[in-house]
């Protein structure tokens, strides 16, 4: 019973270690970039120019509030 | 060349391009991680993908591979922005000291305990790129009527690339991990960003080739954030001495 526990509670803790990591920001502003590009898709712009430029502005913003941070 | 002919090297070369980008996630993460876990994860996703194609047979052609390349591509694009992230200030930090294997700070890269990171990335990797794989195959061979040559085509195209694979290791294995981390979450958020957009329904203007369009992207502005970042360090060393 307790290896059951053990894994309800590793589990999602892994997940969140994996998709989230260090920067929580990071994470919601790139799956609301991927729900954007669907949209847009869906409305019959090929929007894959959305991602890859936000990915690196937000990868910028990440190191420099862990910059002010230190 | 007759229609075996044409069905082997169409197969062969369709999964060639496959097999590279599972075995360049299985040996870069293998590198950075360790290769046990990396191993017994691409083994599972093997594993998998054996099932999958032994229920599904024909049926895999009518596999719908959007939503799939969605969930394992906003993973792979996710998690890699940490390694790129992270990759940055290493090198940033490091620059490319411990070039031969030295790498002070840093514990083994077999870990103590199950790598689930390595293993679930080594995962994803064997089983998307090995089921796309197999759809080739399928969807080819059967179309053609030629199954048998369409299988010889993915399976010398998956022997072959694993085999180069198998062959860099050594060298790769020599090669900074602060770099490799950059490398590899280079790669792992370029292939992310690929398929998570391509599982959006997103038509790429070059196709595949895009691919190496935004590796060299993202690796240009790696480049750039490490100049800043060394920038940024020595202006706060300048300021500390005086």
């Amino acid at each position: 019973m307790s290896a059951v526990v053990e894994v309800v509670v590793a589990v999602p803790k892994f997940l969140y270690h994996f998709i989230v990591g260090d920067d929580l920001v990071v994470a919601i502003v790139m799956v609301l970039a991927l729900a954007a590009t669907g949209v847009t898709v869906a409305n019959g712009i090929n929007s894959w120019w959305l991602v890859p430029p936000l990915a690196v502005v937000m990868t910028g913003v990440s190191l420099w509030r862990r910059g002010v941070a230190n | 060349m007759t229609g075996a002919g044409v069905v082997l090297l169409t197969t062969f070369l369709a999964s060639v391009v496959e097999a590279i980008e599972m075995v360049t996630i299985v040996v870069g993460v293998g590198a950075t991680r360790g290769y046990r876990h990396t191993l017994m994860g691409a083994a599972a996703g093997l594993v998998v993908l054996v099932v999958v194609v032994a229920v599904a047979g024909i049926a895999l052609a009518a596999i719908p591979i959007g939503p799939l390349r969605l969930v394992i591509g906003s993973l792979l694009l996710l998690f890699g922005l940490q390694w790129y992230r992270k990759g940055i200030v290493r090198v940033a930090a490091r620059g490319f000291a411990g070039y031969h294997g030295q790498e002070p700070k840093e514990g083994p890269p077999e870990a103590a305990g199950f790598d689930a990171t390595a293993a679930f990335l080594a995962f994803k990797g064997v089983s998307l790129e090995g089921l796309e794989i197999a759809i080739i195959v399928v969807s080819v061979g059967a179309s053609a009527g030629q199954l048998g040559p369409s299988i010889l085509g993915g399976a010398a195209a998956l022997m072959l690339v694993g085999a180069v694979g198998f062959a860099l290791k050594g060298p790769i294995q020599r090669i900074p991990r602060s770099f490799l981390q950059l490398v590899v979450g280079t790669m792992l958020t370029s292939f992310g960003t690929f398929w998570a957009l391509e599982g959006l329904g997103v038509l790429w203007p070059q196709s595949d080739a895009d691919i190496v369009l935004l590796l060299v992207f993202y690796g240009l502005s790696a480049l750039s954030f490490i100049g800043l970042e060394r920038r940024a360090r020595h202006q706060a060393l300048e300021v500390v001495r005086t």
